[in-house]
């Protein structure tokens, strides 16, 4: 099943997509399968491991299910302090 | 708010006493600087992006943590964003405590679980003119 969500992308990301955000039609089940098509499509070189996702502005597991109009966060490794 | 992302500088002085409580005998602070090296690479200045509200949602659950596992009794801590100079404060956590055992040790909780689950990102401007995410794999395209 194909749905559309909105791709927001932060930091090293973001700038390696030049966009911030993008609509996305998907056949990805869950934000793994979706990091997995964008880090792909976007050369993201970083492993999902030390990465995060966040849907709707709250932190999500990568295994979540993707619901249409979902807003999915990517944000690469932190780094604060 | 315990835990604040914010694009002014900070003041360690009047952070410090929000602390202040009677029940109190010690008071722990740090402070992470913005340095003018990181692995070997001269810097000239470092630039912090956060996610806002999911920082501030992560870091209200860090100091929630260190309430409940340290005998402390007041924690806060202040994350800055936007371009910084050398010697600029970047960070800055207070504990105090009864006691100074507990409140180190919850000092060091918070300024270890902020590095390592916050959304914030940090980019160095080398003396080169070339800049980098650190702890990141991805580089721009091009």
């Amino acid at each position: 099943m194909t749905i559309e969500v909105t791709a927001r992308y932060f930091a090293a990301f973001r700038e390696r997509a030049g966009r911030d955000t993008e609509r996305v039609r998907t056949q990805a089940r869950t934000a793994a399968d979706l990091y997995g098509e964008l880090a792909k499509r976007h050369g993201f070189a970083d492993s999902m491991t030390r990465c995060k996702v966040a849907i709707n502005d709250e932190l999500a597991d990568w295994n979540v299910s993707l619901t249409a109009g979902d807003e999915v966060l990517f944000f690469p490794p932190v780094a604060g302090g | 708010m315990s835990f604040r992302i914010v694009s002014a500088a900070i003041d360690p002085f009047a952070r410090k006493r929000e602390l202040e409580r009677s029940a109190a005998g010690a008071c722990v602070t740090f402070e992470g600087w913005v340095r003018n090296h990181n692995e070997g690479e001269a810097v000239q200045a470092l630039e912090y992006e956060a996610h806002q509200a999911i920082a501030e949602k992560e870091g209200a659950r860090i100091v929630a943590e260190a309430l409940e596992r340290f005998a402390v009794t007041a924690v806060r801590c202040e994350h800055r964003v936007g371009k910084l100079a050398i010697g600029d404060c970047a960070v800055w956590v207070g504990v105090s405590a009864a006691h100074r055992g507990a409140a180190f040790d919850a000092c060091r909780y918070v300024i270890d679980e902020t590095k390592a689950r916050v959304p914030i990102w940090k980019k160095e401007h080398y003396a080169s003119g070339a800049t980098g995410w650190v702890n990141c794999a991805t580089k721009a395209a091009g």
